[in-house]
């Protein structure tokens, strides 16, 4: 091989490298993507059992029921629709009623969103950005909220 | 003292303007005495600066909370090394905390600089002093810690009690001092485009800096992650969380930039692909920046976010990368190219290195980017997780690692895979030995694990083959080897620490993910349960009553082989009133190199308490690795080319070879 030739082959080799991944980014992206819904976004949109979404909303006042063992089950909602929603593990510091929570998980097939991990605010004066803004679209937002 | 500090940082932010102006016009119109303006402006903006951190300190040491940043995150019961580790645990401040390492490292080129050309050393101060220049405005402007309230609250909000903790007293110094310290190399690499010429001594010092840079991110990012790991008691060490991505995309591209600059001042090529990684890397760490100050991204680190801080950073963020790349767009044809090599060598190894570092760079900035680009122009909300990285990442770090060995081995300018494959046969029996041995007799290995403990063996036996090798193991007397081992660059040893450090921390996640086992039940006190081997007991939960908190401390009993207790683990939720907010303190202990893991959970209504339990084998060598790989960077600074503590002898040097770089 000339020195071109080699030169060439070595930028070439790259090239390939790079489309792979860019590919194989592109690829991961569709496939492991989670989207973020609201309960009452869940009526339009389809989403299947067992494709992996985040649920975010508030925790709906009254819902929350410790059962045997570790699992929780509560309601998540945007007041306009709400979702049962179970989880079994250590809930976080700041999960309480009424306050905004994002859940991540997938529906099982009795239209139960089976959680397996549970967000809530970082700090008393913060709530989940996404929740938020979702909460400000559907009308429901009252600065007081935010507090 | 505060009005002190206040109007300290004014002067600060007109000295950094006075610094980047009129070096840059000496440098222009070649005038000594312009140029020479650069030095002492940038020590006496650091003297400022430092003088203006030292007052809001001491103002949150004394609980001063007619200031509103002290009256917002501190408290008068709060520990006094909570109250001072406070100052940086809050926006204001550590924007502040920021600038002041920015205005350090410049004043270190300041003074440090004595040997470089006049005006390469006045551009590198000028472009240090307009990133000053720039966050110090942001500061002033946005985010000035200095506000007083009147009247003046008697009692103050409390600091986030997450923050509450040694963590914070070493976290973000070091990831700043990482950050900050690639501005040296962003500012060399723009005064060079300045210039239009890259001289030698550009890259004599460009390495230093980034090994000091790089092994203090390194240090930060370990440090955040076992903070993480234990004060959130999720029991996770990273979480690729956007904002663990920001600091972690200049860590990779960091490393990339340490291996070039290798290639650059050993064989001056790669000369151009050096200055732009050094535009890049701080680009990236500007970006970190913008993301986790803007409050564009939900995290821990947002803290209360205000839009115009957002748009702020963007514009400094616009300017300095977009100028820094327009400026190389024009200029780096102007540069001269560096040398060829042949692929199969040392610098085809580092180039190597770097498409796969640079590639990896890129897909977490896409995995981390992309959720805020579909938000922007479209109603769908995502989010990239772990499954994504692990997709992408992943199969990116795979082949790199397995090169990692050869790497080191390799000759400068035409090196022979065959006899370095050679000289790393026994390394690969033995990592071959370890894949088998794991997937035969480790209960629940899959293939992924076994392959996982195989690279580590791998790369950690592959870097002491490095040493061995070098230091004529078995082809000389054991005397002579010895002499010879502590005879080797200290760079060498550098290599090899780091590269033994990568291999530790791959083997502590991989019998972390791979071996790892979990437990979540509810207990009453008395009861026992098995993990792994181990039999704990819960002995109950007692009420404490700390400083500014009370908490239910749940306490646990190891239970030895004889069936008597051989240790006790805590954890405990605390309650911290002023903030109305409760955290689970973690309860663990370290067993050998592994640990077990303890996080508290909800009481219930019959008096038993949900606890979750994990085992993690060889968790600490996670973080273990990151120490060895700081203990590398160390080793590398120590080296004799690039200690700042022996100018006689390299000064000697120069004199004595006519061809030498140095001016």
């Amino acid at each position: 091989m000339t020195r071109k030739q080699k030169r060439l082959s070595v930028i070439a080799g790259g090239l390939v490298f790079l489309g792979a991944a860019t590919g194989l980014t592109f690829y991961a992206l569709g496939q492991k993507a989670s989207y973020f819904y609201m309960p009452a976004d869940l009526t339009t949109a389809s989403v299947q059992p067992g494709q992996r979404i985040r649920l975010g909303g508030l925790v709906e006042k009254g819902t929350i029921q410790r059962g045997q063992g570790a699992t929780v089950g509560f309601s998540v909602t945007d007041t306009h629709k709400s979702v049962k929603v179970t989880y079994t593990g250590i809930l976080p510091d700041l999960f309480r009623e009424e306050q905004g929570v994002i859940t991540e998980g997938t529906f099982g097939p009795d239209g139960v969103f089976v959680a397996d991990s549970v967000l809530a605010k970082h700090d008393e004066r913060y709530m989940p950005k996404e929740v938020a803004d979702g909460l400000k679209a559907k009308g429901v937002w009252q600065e007081s909220k935010s507090e | 003292m505060v009005e002190t500090g206040h109007f300290a940082l004014v002067l600060a932010f007109a000295l950094s303007l006075v610094q980047t102006v009129v070096p840059l016009l000496g440098a222009r119109l070649n005038n000594q005495r312009l140029m020479a303006v650069g030095g002492p402006v940038a020590v006496t903006g650091f003297a400022l600066t430092a003088l203006s951190f030292a007052a809001l300190a001491s103002a949150y040491a004394s609980s001063d909370f007619s200031v509103a940043s002290v009256w917002e995150n501190s408290h008068s019961l709060q520990p006094l090394i909570y109250k001072i580790t406070g100052t940086w645990g809050n926006h204001e401040g550590s924007m502040l905390l920021w600038v002041l390492i920015l205005t350090f490292f410049g004043a270190l080129v300041a003074a440090f600089g004595s040997n470089l050309p006049a005006t390469l050393r006045a551009n590198v101060l000028a472009v240090q002093g307009a990133i000053g220049a720039a966050f110090f405005l942001f500061i002033l402007a946005t985010s000035n810690p200095f506000i007083r309230l009147n009247p003046a609250p008697i009692e103050g909000r409390d600091l986030n009690p997450i923050l509450q903790d040694l963590g914070l007293a070493i976290h973000p110094p070091f990831l700043y001092l990482g950050y900050v310290g690639f501005s040296i190399c962003f500012s060399f690499s723009v005064a060079a485009l300045i210039e239009g010429r890259i001289d030698a001594s550009w890259a004599r010092w460009v390495r230093p800096w980034t090994l000091v840079a790089w092994m203090f991110l390194t240090g930060g990012i370990a440090m955040g992650s076992y903070w993480a790991y234990y004060e959130l008691g999720w029991g996770g060490f990273w979480f690729w969380d956007p904002v663990e991505n920001a600091s972690f995309m200049p860590w990779l591209a960091g490393t990339a930039l340490l291996h070039s600059a290798i290639v650059m001042e050993k064989r001056s090529a790669l000369k151009i692909w050096t200055l732009l990684l050094a535009i890049l890397t701080f680009s990236l760490s500007l970006l970190g920046t913008f993301l986790v100050r803007s409050g564009v991204l939900t995290s821990v680190h947002a803290f209360a976010t205000d839009p115009t801080r957002g748009v702020f950073i963007l514009c400094i963020l616009t300017l300095f990368i977009g100028g820094s790349l327009a400026l190389f767009a024009l200029r780096a044809s102007r540069l001269t190219t560096g040398g060829l090599f042949h692929p199969i060598s040392r610098e085809g190894a580092l180039v190597l290195n770097n498409l796969f570092l640079t590639t990896a760079t890129a897909t977490v900035l896409v995995g981390t980017l992309y959720p805020l680009a579909v938000e922007a122009f479209s109603a769908d909300k995502i989010s990239v997780g772990a499954p994504f990285f692990n997709l992408t990442f992943g199969p990116l770090m795979v082949p790199l690692l397995l090169v990692v060995p050869f790497g080191p081995l390799l000759a400068w300018k035409r090196g022979d895979v065959f006899a370095v494959a050679q000289r790393l046969m026994v390394a690969f029996a033995a990592a071959l030995l370890a894949t088998l041995v794991t997937a035969l007799f480790l209960d629940g290995a899959s293939v992924f694990a076994a392959l996982g403990v195989g690279l580590a063996v791998w790369l950690i036996l592959g870097a002491l083959t490095d040493l061995a090798v070098k230091s004529g193991f078995r082809t000389v007397a054991t005397g002579v080897m010895v002499r010879r081992l502590l005879g080797l660059p200290r760079s060498v040893f550098g290599t090899a620490f780091a590269h033994l450090g990568l291999g530790l921390t791959t083997l502590g996640i991989v019998g972390t993910l791979c071996f790892g086992t979990e437990k979540i039940l509810s207990m009453h006190a008395g009861e026992t349960v098995e993990l792994s081997g181990h039999t704990l007991r819960f002995v109950g939960l007692y009420p404490a009553q700390g400083p500014n908190y009370a908490e239910d401390r749940g306490r646990f009993e190891l239970i030895g082989v004889s069936g008597s207790p051989v240790g006790e683990i805590s954890s405990a939720k605390r309650f911290y009133p002023v903030r109305q907010m409760t955290t689970t303190e973690s309860g663990i202990r370290t067993i050998g190199f592994s640990q077990l893991y303890i996080s508290l959970g909800d009481e219930g209504k019959d008096g038993s308490v949900v606890v979750r339990l994990w085992w993690k084998p060889l968790v600490t060598l996670i973080w273990g690795g990151g120490l060895m790989m700081m203990a590398g960077a160390a080793m590398s600074l120590m080296d004799r080319r690039l200690r700042v503590g022996a100018p006689s002898r390299r000064r000697k040097q120069a004199s004595a070879l006519p061809s030498a770089t140095l001016p």
